[in-house]
């Protein structure tokens, strides 16, 4: 190969790089592992992570995952393809991601969806992006955040609009609700609510869109694709509906993983279709006139808009997709709404056999879906270092660093995968440490 | 291969997958304008039919593990299934992002582990493993130097200079930052034209965007020069990473006076691209930018392994994610270091180099035009088919989709705009010699039918799924979602 | 060679413009122009009312792998938007001076036309663009 070349050696291949930049110095790097001591070193440090229990959510969920699921995504077809810019060899993940953007929709009961963004959080800033683009009638350039969303994503998003004029401004929530009578912002582009929202709440939906309506705001809406099978979908909320909706897809089959990867979703309106970021996929027809799919409506992204771009977004989360698309298959209408409501029903014991201790009481009285703010009659933080270190236990999120008013308050959570024994023992060891404290 | 129905075209009205529906659950208790009354379109088959339509599905792609794959830029080198085992690990998947740092002392190191390794690689301060994709590095990097400028009261700086020849990326991200973008042109030889940088820079330049090697394909030979042109003008240079797999143990970005560079993981570490991600895109800084990195990073305090949080960077440009970014994209990257080591870090940008000269050096002896014949390759090459299309009317765009018809997976095509029906060449040092000879030949083979019938190659790939896609159809006639009808 | 027709006024951005009887100004893009993007899929128009600097982003053109932003020509306000395109985008492609027309400006003043260039002027133009590339 050198020969080939016309050299007499590889470091002659990077004599175009100036001495005056000194030779990289690798010595602090370690010598190479094989892939059965790799496999020992990090083998060793994810067991000394596993818990047994979760009764944690807020924002990333304990669920079942179908065998299968993960089985298929992990197809090396699937995992080592790159993006499917030569659209005839690449029909399989572009007629995934078609099938994908047609569930997406329709769960949301909206028009269109993308390909992906990377993450709720990130996803919402992208939202509020695509919003103030989109809504031509609003000058203000201000976001109105409705109460409970979650924190995160909010933090998430103002990094990323800040820089452009927008600001969110947040109002506080009343009850564990937004009522949007405690709004003072005139002409908003755009007002974000989640359903349910971080507290685990039902917000009054309708009402908040047609106020949203009324002001010719575009209302995003926050979601939980789970329970888009069991609770109205943000495009039937109010008179109007819901402009765009964005999320974490993390509860259609895939796992915690510490926050990622997961994938952020984003369905609107077809009317906002030119302002959404991302890939989107398109069915058409090749030259001997069969079906076939390819990226379209490009001209939005990056790589061919450049500085004028909807977003600089370019790599996205596509194997997570592809795993959230195999999941919806599996389980169908019945799968997401029995497990779903499978969810409920089990917060709901937990949170009633949490109550009976008489150590323990809902923060809110409104209802909630699958998560509960609970106020603990003793110290949170204790309670939940005592439960990990003891017994292997999540208890729950501490709300004191986010809302100094619910120090003594947990958000729990109890997935369709904790069973009735799970849950009478965490009860059991909840009410003990709590008389023991 | 016949196209395969969609999913919801083989639907049966109640048909479900028994064995994964849970006992459904008690929802009086809700109040019912809550409620959902609509059916969402959803599949309704059997667990085989899911299994069997994307198993279906997935033999329609090509990808690194079935095909070469020399994407210029993309880095599709083989992906370790040792790294995606280990971050497959129950410990790590079942983790929740909300445990605390004392129950999470595994994970913590492997980032800890990471953020060395890459210090050490970028021979940069500080590393943070948050941003997501290499995009996301990039705003991140933006953001950096934007609240850099600004602590130092400098609010004038809205400038950023990027080649002509970069990534839509850049630009894309300056304008997210709240910068307006300047091109400066790209001189004949592939390095940016100096001149043209001096006339731009100034004292609205609040830093300019590079790759080196650049998206030419070439090594930025007078690099040192522009950074202390850029530094001397009070701006920064940021380094976009894309191209690291060319100097890895060779020479350092932070040797190279850059301020602050994200890298793609997904590239240089090997992580799967996973048709189009997930990716990760950490970025590292000197120590002027370091009080703004995004958050969380991790520590070390005493023996314990922490989260560094707003507490400890309270001037952080925030969070990019709810979470840690793609925590388990970083676990992959860990592994694959891990197996790498020292040596083989340099081996890689070696063997990339030398493949990609090989390649370079072969295609010309057959009879193709390298964009730059008096550079170097770098870790991947430019050739133009220039004189293809005028004298044989067959288009860089053709020989891409003919390609396919080869087994092969096309180049990068018509990128960097610059240079005329070009293919951007990426063996990657994971190849064989005798995988880059298949793909002379079949360049070869594919020059050879476009002299006799250019059709062919024209009209290709003919041996795909589908034929050539009416791309104009699919933009006018939007068809983004199934409906039955 | 693509067509310029001689009694229109052209711009370096490709606009075209025509002063019609009633005072008002016509504008679209070039046949040079439509041919350079390819197929176009869509526009995105002004909305009418909106008050235009010459020399300000107007609307939007797409074709598959191009996108490009239209620059008014002259001062003004836009009181007509061609909402055929919004059905017929191809019609910028098959007539870009008749029914590929995109939207009518009533100048704030007059004498505006003559600051634009005459048909030679712009052929000259492309002629020189094309050497470059």
């Amino acid at each position: 190969m050198l020969q080939s070349i016309g050299v007499a050696n590889i470091d002659e291949l990077f004599d175009e790089i100036p001495d005056s930049v000194p030779v990289a110095n690798f010595r602090s790097i370690e010598h190479s592992l094989t892939e059965m001591e790799m496999m020992q070193r990090l083998s060793e440090r994810a067991r000394e992570d596993e818990l047994s229990l979760c009764f944690l959510g807020a924002g990333s969920y304990d669920h079942h995952i179908p065998a299968a699921v993960w089985d298929l995504a992990t197809r090396g077809e699937f995992l080592t393809a790159y993006t499917p810019y030569q659209a005839e060899a690449s029909q399989g993940t572009l007629q995934l991601l078609y099938e994908f953007q047609t569930m997406m929709a329709s769960l949301a009961s909206l028009d269109v969806a993308n390909a992906s963004l990377y993450d709720g959080g990130s996803g919402l800033g992208e939202a509020i992006l695509m919003a103030v683009r989109s809504n031509r009638s609003a000058h203000s350039r201000k976001i109105v955040i409705g109460g409970a969303v979650n924190p995160f994503y909010v933090k998430t998003a103002n990094t990323l609009v800040r820089n452009q004029g927008i600001e969110l401004v947040q109002v506080p929530h009343d009850n564990g609700l937004f009522d949007p009578l405690q709004c003072d912002v005139d002409d908003p582009s755009a007002v974000v609510v989640q359903q349910p929202n971080f507290y685990g709440l039902l917000e009054n939906v309708d009402a908040i869109s047609n106020w949203a309506a009324e002001r010719k705001a575009l209302l995003i809406a926050v979601v939980n694709p789970l329970t888009l099978a069991v609770l109205k979908p943000p495009g039937e909320w109010g008179a109007s509906g819901a402009d765009i909706s964005c999320g974490d897809g993390q509860p259609l089959g895939v796992p915690m993983a510490s926050g990622g990867p997961s994938f952020g979703f984003l369905c609107s309106k077809m009317k906002h279709v030119r302002q959404m970021p991302g890939r989107i996929v398109g069915r058409t027809l090749d030259a001997n006139g069969d079906v076939g799919y390819t990226l379209t409506l490009q001209a939005r992204e990056q790589h061919i808009r450049r500085a004028k771009a909807t977003s600089n977004i370019c790599t996205n989360q596509g194997l997570l997709v592809t795993a959230a698309t195999i999941y919806m298959s599996i389980m169908g209408v019945a799968g997401l709404r029995h497990t779903a409501s499978r969810c409920h029903e089990n917060t709901n014991y937990l949170v009633a056999q949490l109550e009976a201790t008489g150590r323990a009481q809902r923060a809110f009285s409104s209802p909630y879906f699958h998560e509960c703010v609970i106020r603990c009659a003793g110290n949170v933080d204790a309670l939940t270092k005592t439960m990990i270190s003891d017994h292997g236990i999540l208890a729950g999120y501490p709300l004191g660093d986010i809302d100094p008013t619910l120090e003594d308050c947990l958000l729990l959570c109890a997935t369709e995968r904790r069973t009735r024994e799970e849950i009478d023992l965490f009860v059991e060891l909840f009410s003990r440490i709590l008389k023991e404290s | 291969m016949p196209t395969i129905p969609t999913i919801f075209d083989t639907s049966e009205p109640g048909r479900i997958a028994g064995v994964q529906t849970p006992k459904a659950g008690d929802l009086t208790g809700l109040p019912a304008e809550a409620l959902r009354v609509s059916k969402p379109v959803l599949p309704e088959v059997s667990e085989l039919q899911t299994v069997r339509h994307f198993t279906k599905l997935s033999q329609q792609n090509f990808s690194i593990d079935g095909n070469f794959y020399p994407l210029g830029s993309c880095t599709m080198k083989y992906n370790p299934r040792g790294a995606h085992r280990a971050a497959s690990q129950p410990g790590f998947l079942s983790r929740h992002p909300l445990t605390p740092a004392f129950a999470s002392q595994g994970l913590l190191k492997c980032f800890w582990d990471l953020q060395e390794t890459l210090k050490t690689v970028t021979g940069m301060e500080e590393v943070s493993l948050v941003p997501m994709a290499g995009a996301q590095g990039e705003l991140a990097g933006g953001l950096m130097i934007r609240a850099y400028h600004e602590d130092c009261g400098d609010f004038d700086r809205d400038e950023i200079l990027v080649p002509t020849a970069a990534h839509g990326t850049n630009p894309a991200t300056a304008t997210m930052c709240g910068f307006k973008t300047r091109e400066i042109k790209v001189a004949a030889d592939g390095d940016v034209d100096i001149e043209d940088l001096k006339r731009l820079v100034g004292p609205k330049t609040a830093g300019i965007m590079l790759t080196n090697p650049s998206t030419c394909a070439v090594f930025e030979r007078r690099i040192l020069d522009i950074a202390d042109i850029v530094h001397d003008a009070g701006g920064l240079l940021y380094y976009d990473g894309a191209n690291l797999n060319a100097i890895l143990g060779k020479v350092c970005p932070g040797d190279m006076g850059f301020d602050v560079l994200h890298l793609n993981l997904h590239k240089t570490f090997a992580t799967p691209h996973g048709g189009g991600g997930p990716g990760a895109g950490p970025v590292a800084v000197n120590s002027l930018l370091q009080p703004y990195l995004p958050i969380p990073m991790v520590g070390k305090l005493n023996d314990e392994y922490i989260w560094l949080d707003e507490n400890y960077f309270p001037l952080t440009i925030g969070k990019l994610s709810a979470f840690m970014g793609n925590a388990g994209i970083l676990i992959r990257a860990l592994a694959y270091a891990l197996m790498l080591g020292r040596e083989g870090m340099v081996r890689v940008a070696e063997f990339a180099t030398l493949n990609a000269n090989y390649l370079a050096a072969e295609l010309s002896k057959a009879g193709f035009q390298l964009a730059y014949p008096t550079r170097r390759a770098t870790h991947e090459f430019l050739i133009t088919l220039n004189r293809e299309a005028r004298d044989l009317d067959v288009r860089a765009l053709d020989f891409a989709k003919r390609l396919l018809d080869f087994d092969m997976h096309a180049p990068t095509t018509y990128f960097p705009l610059l240079v005329p029906e070009c293919f951007l060449i990426e063996p990657t040092e994971t190849e064989t010699k005798a995988v880059l000879d298949e793909f002379v030949c079949a360049m070869s083979k594919i020059r050879e039918e476009a002299q006799e019938d250019s059709d062919i190659v024209k009209q290709a790939p003919h041996n795909q799924v589908v034929r050539r896609l009416d791309e104009v159809r699919a933009a006018r006639v939007l068809d983004l979602t199934w409906s039955a009808d | 060679m693509s067509e310029t027709p001689q009694e229109l006024r052209y711009t370096d951005t490709h606009e075209w413009a025509r002063l019609d009887p009633d005072g008002t100004v016509c504008v679209g893009i070039s046949d040079f122009a439509q041919d350079a993007l390819g197929d176009v899929v869509f526009i995105e128009l002004p909305e009418t009312g909106t008050e235009v600097a010459a020399g300000a982003e107007v609307a939007v053109i797409e074709s598959v792998k191009a996108a490009s932003d239209i620059y008014s020509p002259i001062s003004g306000e836009v009181v007509r938007v061609n909402s055929d395109l919004v059905e017929e985008p191809d019609l910028v492609n098959s007539e870009p001076y008749e029914g590929g027309w995109i939207f009518v400006v009533q100048p704030l003043n007059d004498d505006q036309m003559a600051d634009l260039l005459t048909a030679e002027q712009y052929q000259e133009f492309c002629e020189s663009e094309d050497h470059d590339h």
